[in-house]
């Protein structure tokens, strides 16, 4: 039976019907061969990622901008379009036009390479985020090793930069966060392994799923609010965010690791930072906030029946999918544009860290903390397994243990760091 | 591809590398900090050599903004020069100007009204505040801190404002004359101080909530650079740096000067010794600043300018007509409510000759000047003494064994400003 043979000439009513169109073009898709669609697949999610990532960069450069305006009593940005909608856009043009400025006795191709390798794992990363059910690039089962390959990657990025440049202050923001990164991975680590603990399992869309039954099943609240503190300090060191933000710190090292960069190639490592917070915030909220579902678990299209009654309200069976997606979206990029708020926050309120400050709070507070938090947790889990059957009672077994064995943990660890500091100061007094 | 050694074997000595002969073996960096860098504070050139991240030695050079400040004043007349003077220390002009006018009030013996010295009191208070503001968001900008930044500037803002509706200028003054003011205050212009002094501690407290007690600031000044008071007397440290070791020296107190006997005022000081101490010290004084002009407005000979102004302008014309006719009354008018202790014309004037030299206390330190007069309009001889040297002095040896972060800690803390280092 060839394809002609089954042709039909449709109805002026069929011709009509916006569903029609939708089964025929759904029927052709099946029709084609294997190769086609995995290809346009992946050009789709390749275009997905790469518009994604950039259009979230240039949100939140406005958001960021503006947001540090209200914070310092100014107007922020408000001449390229309506209240200053299109800066961004018109900054990344002036970007794209400027000169590249590359002195003689950089390392030219380490140089051109270096905001390459810092953006390409940041955009990668959005390939494993868990938009929506089906918004999701590729739903690994150990998503979140992905993850950490990838994030311990774009470190190449800024070290090469800093060498490349040859440039002093480079290099020092270069060395400065080689060393912050590779030990902030550490408590980013540790403080996931807990969830994956009580999930039994690395893929994000089952952790989600885990949590899809409202705030008091989210890991963040309920379970493991100790991993969520250390994972998001941890993430916002990462992504080098004030108080982190030593490799590129302005009043030390001019402007660190990208001193020398200008032009595109600077606009690059811009924008992956901002992706990076991006791509951070958003596997917050999956970890530990429920990401893709709503705070009163599931969706509303799902629960409350909204999204039947809008398919029959418009007879169009095919867009059900569509709107259970779209409120999944709404819900996971507002909680994450809550946490990029936060770090938005942060910037505008706190002073930066110093190096010897910075490696002392990961080596000797964070680690240890995470250490304690994930015997903490492995104790909930392996003692309370009965209670856990709903996710939620067990967690105040968890609570009660943490607030005795970790909070004297933390006291412990402050007041011996603050004993430290002490005798420090007291050294410096006598020499 | 070429090699970063093969285009520049020099560039290479200068780059911590690996030799296989001696094992591990790492070069100290030496780093060129300025004169272009964001947190030099102006031209100030710090040629460092770090040994990872610790500062092992530290050698300021200075002179990139060096304008012969005191050259001009040997060429130009006394009232030429004057305008210039703003510019000498331009965070606080009314302290230069005040050093200079009393110069040349001691050399040529002009009575200076009551009056006249509590406005220039007022002045040089709100300008205590204003560069302490500068200071404070500048130095928090340097420990990574943006917000404050902000916040000083609009405060400071509204005190320039407060300074244009007098002198006609925000930051060049150019108002204090011999003996007097150029002008008397406009009318409302204390009522306008008095509603800053209101609402600044207010604002303060706010500031403060942000940064004081803050563990970051805290961690990375508590216990950092170190001053002892051998030490600052050593290289002449002056100002909040010296009161943060606990030596009470504030020349409005040691040695009062202008009206400051008459005034209820403390003197800040702390004996920290370190960076925090001089944080500490600095936030203080603007409290007390404002404790001081409160005084002065309500003490102020005369009151407010409006009604003052109608009154003199009564007093003159009756004076003029009680010569033809003795039997109209003049209103009272006290001696000192004048703007001028003396009517100099300032085209023309030639100080006697004579020299003398004069110190006040600066939101910076000790400032001074020591002018030789020979009769001419212009001055034989004028040397500045810049609190900001003194203190950029000591920061060599401050910095040794301090790590790199540090170093815009401790060198902030010490407010140095580098035109009046250079001048």
């Amino acid at each position: 039976m060839n394809a002609t043979a089954s042709f039909e000439i449709p109805t002026l009513a069929q011709l009509l019907d916006p569903s029609f169109h939708l089964m025929k073009a759904i029927e052709l898709w099946h029709q084609l061969p294997d190769i086609v669609p995995i290809f346009l697949t992946g050009v789709v999610l390749f275009g997905m990622v790469a518009v994604m990532g950039q259009a979230a960069a240039v949100v939140m450069v406005l958001m960021e901008r503006k947001v540090l305006s209200w914070f310092t009593q100014r107007k922020g940005p408000n001449r390229v379009g309506p209240g200053g909608m299109f800066q961004t856009i018109a900054d990344g043009v002036k970007l794209l036009t400027k000169e590249d400025i590359m002195t003689p006795v950089m390392d030219k191709f380490l140089f051109t390479l270096a905001p390459a390798i810092f953006l390409f794992p940041v955009f990668a990363l959005y390939a494993i985020v868990p938009f929506s059910e089906s918004l999701i690039g590729v739903s690994l089962p150990l998503g979140l090793l992905v993850l950490f390959a990838l994030s311990s990657i774009s470190v190449i990025g800024l070290v090469l930069a800093g060498w490349a440049s040859n440039n002093k202050y480079s290099l020092l923001g270069g060395m400065r966060s080689a060393a912050q990164a590779i030990s902030y991975e550490v408590p980013l680590i540790l403080s996931v392994i807990g969830v994956v603990l009580f999930t039994g399992s690395g893929n994000l869309k089952t952790i989600i799923e885990a949590q899809s039954g409202g705030v008091l099943h989210w890991y963040g609240i309920m379970l493991t609010p100790l991993s969520f503190l250390l994972f998001y300090v941890a993430s916002i060191a990462e992504v080098n965010r004030v108080p982190f933000d030593l490799p590129e710190a302005e009043s030390e090292l001019v402007s660190g690791y990208n001193t020398e960069y200008s032009g595109m190639k600077f606009a690059t490592f811009f924008l992956a930072e901002y992706a990076g917070l991006f791509v951070l915030s958003a596997l917050t909220v999956a970890l530990f906030f429920g990401g893709y579902t709503s705070p009163f678990g599931g969706t509303f299209m799902q629960n409350y029946g909204v999204a039947d009654a809008i398919v029959q309200a418009v007879k169009l069976p095919a867009i059900k999918p569509l709107l259970v997606n779209g409120e999944q979206i709404f819900w996971m990029l507002s909680k994450t544009y809550i946490f990029i708020y936060i770090a938005m926050l942060l910037r505008g309120t706190l002073p930066r860290l110093k190096p010897d400050q910075l490696m002392g709070f990961c080596w000797k507070f964070l680690i240890p903390l995470s250490l304690i938090n994930l015997f903490m947790l492995g104790f909930a889990k392996q003692f309370s397994l009965s209670f856990l059957a709903d996710g939620f009672a067990g967690s105040w077994v968890y609570l009660a243990l943490a607030a005795l064995v970790g909070i004297g943990g933390v006291g412990g660890f402050c007041h011996f760091i603050d004993r430290q500091f002490k005798a420090q100061v007291a050294a410096r007094y006598h020499a | 591809m070429m090699s970063v050694k093969e285009l520049n074997p020099e560039l290479q000595s200068n780059l911590p590398g690996v030799s296989i002969e001696a094992g591990f073996d790492t070069n100290d960096l030496v780093v060129n900090i300025g004169p272009q860098h964001p947190s030099t504070h102006g031209v100030l050139r710090l040629v460092t050599t770090l040994n990872g991240e610790v500062v092992k030695e530290m050698e300021p050079v200075i002179g990139y903004l060096h304008r012969s400040k005191e050259k001009m004043g040997e060429s130009r007349s006394l009232f030429q020069y004057q305008p210039t003077i703003d510019r000498v220390e331009y965070l606080s002009s009314f302290y230069d100007h005040l050093v200079f006018v009393n110069c040349i009030e001691q050399i040529a013996d002009i009575p200076v009204p009551k009056r006249v010295e509590y406005i220039r009191v007022i002045c040089l208070e709100l300008n205590r505040i204003t560069s302490h503001l500068l200071w404070f968001g500048t130095f928090l900008l340097d420990l990574g801190a943006s917000t404050p930044f902000f916040w000083c500037f609009r405060d400071r803002e509204e005190v320039f404002t407060i300074f244009e509706n007098l002198t006609g200028a925000r930051m060049m003054y150019n108002y204090f004359r011999f003996g007097g003011v150029n002008n008397d205050l406009p009318a409302g212009w204390l009522e306008e101080v008095r509603a800053f002094c209101n609402h600044f501690p207010d604002r303060l407290d706010e500031y403060e909530a942000v940064a004081t007690k803050n563990p970051i600031l805290m961690d990375r000044t508590k216990g950092h650079g170190i001053m002892t008071k051998e030490f600052c007397l050593k290289y002449g440290v002056t100002g909040p740096a010296l009161r943060a070791t606990g030596e009470a020296l504030d020349l409005r107190k040691t040695n009062p000067y202008s009206v400051y006997n008459e005034l209820d005022f403390d003197v800040p000081t702390h004996t920290g010794c370190d960076t925090y101490a001089r944080y500490l010290v600095r936030v203080q004084e603007m409290r007390e600043s404002i404790k001081i002009i409160k005084q002065c407005i309500d003490k102020i000979p005369g009151g407010d300018g409006g009604a003052l102004a109608i009154l003199k302008k009564e007093v003159e014309a009756k004076t003029k007509e009680a010569k033809k006719n003795p039997e109209i009354v003049v209103p009272h008018w006290d001696k000192d409510w004048d703007t001028m202790g003396k009517k100099i014309n300032l085209l023309t004037y030639k100080p006697p000759a004579g020299e003398a030299s004069n110190f006040v206390e600066s939101p910076r330190g000790v400032l001074g000047c020591y002018i030789i007069t020979d009769g001419t309009p212009k001055a034989y001889r004028i040397k500045w003494r810049g609190a900001s040297f003194s203190n950029l002095s000591a920061l060599p040896e401050l910095m040794k064994g301090h790590m790199y972060s540090d170093l815009m800690a401790i060198f902030g803390s010490l407010d140095v400003i580098m035109p009046e280092v250079d001048r």
